[in-house]
């Protein structure tokens, strides 16, 4: 008897979490204004232990590192990095350059350029989940950061802010299922839509049949989605199945999403940057 | 204490995850809150399950960039019903654990991914190859997890035997 009573007890309390939850869903589903009370609260929270997690994780990291290397070694090797990182953005600033002075010309129009305005951040952690790829950084609204501004790095696109916390935001990485971003083929300028698939590569659509491409060549962004700045590298075209009305093609990202450790965050509004000369992860 | 035990075990969980998850994914990926809640329900019942499911659920849906209630949802029943089948199953040894642990992965993706493409909210594919690989690993974590927690205690009462006995 009291066996059966427990058991419905625990039916009733199922019930009651089940009901909870479908209120909670609903309420989220059908509001559209920003960001949930509950969500702010807690990511707030957690990116602190987050931020300390990291802190931990990398002064473990780094004792041993210092431990068993050479420290000068360490130091040289890390600014070498870091000249090599400018040297990638100058080169690509260099090339978008040269391909946006080319189209300008074409259109017998010069304009004056807006500096894209960026700051660095570092990924302090991953998403609590393995379904949506996120990563939080260290920096929120206190130094600017807000929703949409887009993330970049060295090698070209890593996503845009979606939750921009006090002092942590978390970034939705463009390999995520539900990211996108407008884009073209740098050689031929077709354009279309980059989307992420979950796993380490993105899947390109919406580009007309009739348009001219080839493995190998270069997606960038378009900048007409207004988040992403024009021209920024996503990834090379590896796989075009041009069987069927739609075609199927497959990009590699330029950016190594494993191994992500710092990034830039564009703090300029998208829709002023959109006609600006090229900046920043360029081709 | 108990609550205290779980709390401290689904936090752990998640900082573990947000620090994993940097470098795993596809079929490597694993729900280390998912394996607590599955964990924490073979070992102490659909209460505990349904309750950590709820609170591991709703804490890891707020972390996420997805809707809040969605992961606490299926966690909840999937913490629920793992409680039932260690209650009603003798689920002691390795083979029938890894066996709950894979189903309850499996089942926690047809709520979770379902929910969200019922409600039009996004767009998973054809993840067959993910939630398997994913309920492989979680098998593997939490059977491993179950093997080593009963092994500690006997592993350091064995030690100290061993030290109390005289040596000739």
């Amino acid at each position: 008897m009291a066996r059966l009573e427990t058991r419905s007890r625990a039916g009733y309390l199922l019930l009651a979490a089940i009901v909870g939850h479908v209120l909670l869903i609903s309420a989220q589903v059908n509001s559209k204004t920003g960001v949930p009370i509950l969500e702010a609260v807690t990511f707030g929270v957690f990116a602190e232990l987050e931020r300390g997690t990291a802190a931990v994780t990398g002064s473990v990291r780094h004792t041993w590192s210092d431990y068993v290397g050479l420290r000068q070694a360490r130091a040289e090797n890390e600014t070498l990095k870091r000249q090599l990182a400018d040297a990638q953005i100058q080169l690509q600033e260099q090339r978008a350059l040269a391909d946006r002075t080319r189209s300008l010309a074409q259109m017998l129009e010069l304009r004056e350029g807006l500096e894209l305005k960026t700051t660095a951040a570092e990924i302090i952690g991953a998403g609590s989940t393995p379904d949506f790829r996120t990563v939080t950084i260290d920096k929120g609204q206190r130094q600017g950061l807000a929703t949409d501004m887009a993330v970049i790095a060295p090698a070209g696109v890593v996503g845009r802010i979606v939750v921009p916390g006090r002092l942590a935001s978390k970034v939705q990485l463009l390999i995520d299922r539900n990211a996108a971003a407008a884009a073209l083929v740098a050689r031929s300028r077709a354009q279309g839509l980059v989307a992420g698939t979950g796993e380490n590569r993105f899947r390109m659509e919406y580009v007309p049949t009739v348009s001219d491409i080839v493995v190998g060549d270069t997606v960038v962004t378009s900048g007409l989605d207004g988040i992403y700045p024009k021209g920024l590298v996503i990834g090379r075209i590896d796989s075009i199945d041009k069987t069927g009305s739609a075609w199927q093609i497959g990009i590699v990202p330029a950016v190594d999403f494993s191994s992500l450790e710092q990034v830039l965050v564009v703090l300029s509004s998208p829709t002023s940057t959109n006609d600006a000369p090229p900046q920043g992860a360029r081709p | 204490m108990r609550i205290l035990g779980i709390v401290v075990a689904t936090v752990v969980a998640l900082a573990l995850q947000t620090t994993l998850m940097r470098f795993l994914s596809g079929t490597t990926a694993v729900d280390l809150v998912l394996v607590v809640v599955v964990y924490v329900a073979l070992l102490f019942g659909p209460v505990a399950g349904l309750l950590t499911g709820t609170f591991a659920g709703l804490i890891q849906d707020a972390l996420s960039i997805g809707v809040i209630g969605i992961g606490g949802l299926a966690k909840t029943i999937v913490g629920f019903l793992a409680g039932v089948i260690g209650t009603q199953f003798i689920v002691s040894q390795a083979p029938s654990r890894f066996v709950v642990f894979f189903a309850a992965t499996v089942l926690h993706s047809v709520i979770f991914m379902g929910l969200y493409e019922l409600l039009g909210l996004r767009d998973f594919g054809t993840p067959y190859a993910r939630v398997l690989g994913q309920a492989f690993t979680n098998a593997v974590v939490g059977t491993v997890a179950f093997q080593v927690a009963e092994l500690l205690p006997g592993a350091v009462e064995r030690r100290r035997l061993n030290r109390a006995r005289p040596r000739r």
